[in-house]
């Protein structure tokens, strides 16, 4: 059984809340049975369309309500440090890995519980999880509307029978506006991707409409630290390392989902963008993430773009870790390749890491974490088969043919031309996606 | 629209220069637009320090390749001519090529009024104001591309010349100068939904060389008549990156989503001044940004204005510490009323961790019952310190 080693530290940040000296209960003033009665938060309900993405617009409704909680939380001193207040910088090269200096978070972190070799763990109510934190870490409850607009109420209960969905601070930011979305916390989810989750999340990044609010998933095996189901977010105002990294087009599924698999970046992932609708970009991740978990394969995501590029990283440093063959100087550097590291924001515990952090230390560190060039075509065959389509990685450079599709109309020239042969490559008449 | 003129712009309708200078700002401003007129090419020029970063002049030849009116076009963003299926990676790369200051060539798919597509070869280039270094304008040049399509966004072999398709985009090329040529392998007729499926769309060198030679003419032209305003500008940086009293334009622009009164002091600099006004406070205080840029916040204060408060507040910069405090404030309105604002500063740090500057939002206290609808006016007010905080720390980790 693989452990990852405990750090000593505190389980939860809780302060008593002092307006409030008619909470009975457990004196915390957790979300648990015992204190939950008279909960309130303010509610946003985001639209049922999907919105265009902003750019230079003004700051949407959404970004308000998370920096404005946020910054509530950060005056009345409810972070274990100020972020702010640690060191960052862009490392020189290509791609601008984004390097932290911040001594204090590894320290002050909460610790993992679980095994780290098992994708797929059943919720354990004992162990810490988003239930136990005082109810003044939540920001507001999240969903998904029903109507055509915004809606946003200030002061509504926290009521168990909706299955509310809440965002919550992190304690140990790893920038500012680090805040996690907890899907219907109540249910006691455990931390695994399923389709209505992830379709919640991609609405978050719509819904805050600017590019450099991003949010990740760390399954089980890929450094989540609590099994109870979340997704972190935050803003970093410049690209990710592997949002700049070119990409090459493997498929489209029949709802017009393209998969491309990512060129020269450290760590081998798919990336999903396209779509008819934002349903059938979350849907595809979803089956994807699926079968990964299934297939006890550890992996992190990255929403990007304002929730129009889904990046898939399967991973395997924490078995390279456990079977010791992770080299000793990036082992030195107790830095765990999550979904940020792998996306490029490294945050370094010592330092002579952050002086002496070079394009190629953080490219050796990350591709540790990364499948082979073997065991990746495994996966993705893997993946491409559960969801329903089928490619053949081009060989020979081939000719271009033209070829009706049932409809009659010629247009697949786009498709036709990233793969050799008369193959089956996703064109709308020859995928379908099995359910 | 209005737009709040910018001090540094070429292109300032003189609304905020002083009396004697007014008809001669005027000339210059009329003159380079009838200079730029004169240029075949299609064009814009931008302007960072207007909040939305905005189109300030656009050619005949932008228009007419568009379809859209010069009115239509100032005042509104780049990405307006963007559409579903542009390219993201693209959008991004001139995005932060914006954000670092730095020239940029990509191919770009656009669309015109009609909503027709057409893909075009972009290339931006920052225009630095000569003497304090700073970037006050963006000019674009938009080249059409009669296009090679290329698989998977990778060039193709010149030996596979069966395997590219070459599209002729007869069509799409009006401008008044560009003589398109037919290509002369196998030309498909390619219809508007084709050109939105292509991954990319190369640009040809020759092309390559107009977007050049375009960009060229431009900054030369800006900078010849920017001699007789009296504002050189020029293509590189030619010194020491501007004081501290200026911000960067990408720091600007961020700055400028933020639609609320607030203004970011200094606190480095003698008698902190302001170096950052927005829009908004500027409306709430009936002051113009040149008369605010450069002082301290007393100007504010007056007769009546608690000087306890002041004390407290001058406390808690000294601390590094937020306060918030209710303050009598003089406005410079017609009516030059007073106003209760309901001030909260906070210190704001930049990447090196350090306080790099101090934000001060203001609320006009009448304003506090809002609707329910909207955010809690503290939350609003909280809002904006944190949109600073972003905005401050990452505007100072660009590698320069």
């Amino acid at each position: 059984m693989l452990k990852i080693k405990r750090v000593p530290t505190v389980v939860s940040n809780y302060q008593k809340d002092e307006s409030s000296d008619e909470s009975v209960g457990c004196g915390r003033n957790c979300l648990g049975a015992c204190c939950i009665n008279g909960a309130r938060l303010p509610l946003y309900a985001c639209k049922k369309l999907e919105k265009s993405c902003a750019g230079e617009k003004p700051v949407a409704f959404l970004e308000s309500l998370v920096l404005g909680e946020w910054e509530d939380r950060f005056q009345r001193g409810l972070f274990r440090y100020d972020v702010t207040a640690c060191e960052t910088k862009v490392i020189p090269g290509k791609y601008g890995f984004v390097a932290q200096l911040n001594e204090g978070r590894h320290l002050k972190k909460r610790p993992t519980e679980f095994r780290v070799d098992k994708v797929l763990q059943s919720f354990d109510g004992n162990k810490f999880n988003f239930t136990k934190v005082g109810q003044e870490e939540l920001l507001f409850q999240f969903e998904a509307g029903e109507d055509g607009e915004v809606q946003f109420f200030p002061c509504m209960p926290l009521d168990a029978e909706n299955s509310p969905s809440v965002i919550a601070i992190n304690v140990s930011p790893i920038e500012y506006g680090h805040v996690l979305l907890i899907p219907r916390v109540l249910d006691c989810l455990p931390q695994r991707i399923d389709h209505k989750s992830l379709l919640l999340a991609l609405h978050m990044a719509t819904e805050a409409a600017n590019p450099y609010f991003r949010l990740g998933y760390n399954s089980l095996g890929a450094f989540a630290t609590i099994n109870h189901l979340h997704f972190q977010a935050y803003y970093l105002a410049m690209p990710f390392p592997i949002e700049k990294a070119p990409s090459k087009k493997m498929i489209t599924t029949a709802s017009g989902v393209k998969i491309s698999e990512l060129l020269s970046y450290p760590v081998r992932s798919l990336l999903f963008e396209g779509g008819s609708s934002m349903h059938d970009l979350s849907d595809t991740v979803s089956d994807a993430c699926v079968c990964l978990q299934n297939n006890n394969i550890p992996f992190n995501i990255l929403i990007a773009d304002c929730g129009r590029q889904i990046f898939l990283m399967p991973q395997c440093y924490a078995e390279k870790q456990a079977l010791g063959e992770v080299s000793p100087e990036v082992l030195e550097t107790q830095v765990n390749p999550a979904v940020w590291e792998i996306s490029g924001h490294m945050v370094l515990k010592r330092k002579e890491d952050y002086e002496g952090a070079s394009e190629e230390n953080a490219w050796r560190l990350l591709a540790e974490a990364s499948l082979s060039e073997e065991r990746f075509k495994e996966v993705y065959a893997l993946i491409f088969e559960a969801i329903g389509c089928s490619y053949q990685e081009e060989e020979v450079e081939g000719t271009i043919v033209e070829q009706d599709n049932p409809s009659g109309s010629v247009n697949q020239k786009s498709n036709r031309t990233t793969h050799g042969g008369p193959i089956t490559n996703g064109t709308a008449s020859e995928c379908l996606v099995l359910q | 629209m209005s737009i709040t003129q910018s001090p540094a712009s070429l292109f300032t309708a003189a609304t905020e220069e002083k009396e004697g200078t007014f008809n001669n700002a005027r000339c210059h401003s009329l003159w380079i637009r009838e200079a730029l007129d004169e240029l075949p090419h299609s064009f814009t020029i931008t302007d960072p320090f207007i909040s939305g970063h905005p189109i300030v002049f656009a050619s005949p030849g932008f228009l007419k390749m568009t379809g859209y009116s010069r009115e239509e076009v100032i005042g509104r963003n780049g990405r307006a001519f963007q559409g579903p299926k542009t390219n993201r990676r693209s959008i991004m790369e001139i995005r932060e090529a914006i954000r670092e200051e730095r020239p940029v060539q990509v191919s770009l798919l656009n669309y015109r009024k009609s909503g027709s597509p057409f893909w075009m070869l972009f290339h931006m280039i920052p225009v630095f104001g000569s003497d304090d270094g700073r970037v006050i304008h963006f000019v674009a040049v938009q080249v059409p591309i009669s296009g090679q399509k290329l698989r998977n966004g990778s060039v193709s072999d010149v030996s596979g010349l069966s395997e590219m398709v070459l599209g002729s985009c007869r069509r799409e090329v009006c401008l008044g100068s560009y003589v398109h040529q037919e290509e002369r392998a196998l030309p498909v007729e390619c219809d508007e939904q084709e050109l939105e499926n292509w991954e990319h769309c190369e640009a040809s060198e020759s092309e390559k060389l107009k977007s050049a030679e375009a960009v060229s003419n431009v900054l030369a032209t800006l900078t010849r008549y920017s001699e007789f305003a009296g504002r050189l500008v020029c293509g590189k940086r030619n010194c020491l990156r501007g004081s501290d009293y200026c911000l960067s334009s990408s720091l600007v622009i961020s700055l400028g989503r933020i639609k609320h009164s607030f203004v970011l002091t200094n606190p480095c600099l003698p008698d902190m001044p302001i170096v950052y006004a927005s829009d908004a406070f500027l409306t709430l205080t009936g002051y113009k940004r040149h008369e605010v840029l450069g002082q301290n916040c007393r100007f504010l204060s007056g007769v009546d204005t608690d000087s306890s408060v002041l004390y407290e507040m001058k406390e808690c910069i000294l601390k590094g510490k937020p306060c918030t405090v209710q303050i009598l404030n003089y406005s410079n309105r017609k009516d030059k009323s007073t106003f209760w604002n309901l001030l909260h500063i906070s210190p704001v740090r930049n990447a090196s961790g350090k306080t790099a500057y101090f934000v001060g939002v203001q609320m006009e206290a009448s304003c506090r019952d809002t609707e329910s609808k909207d955010l809690r006016p503290e939350t609003r007010q909280l809002s904006v310190v944190g949109a600073v905080r972003v905005a401050v720390r990452s505007s100072f980790m660009v590698t320069c």
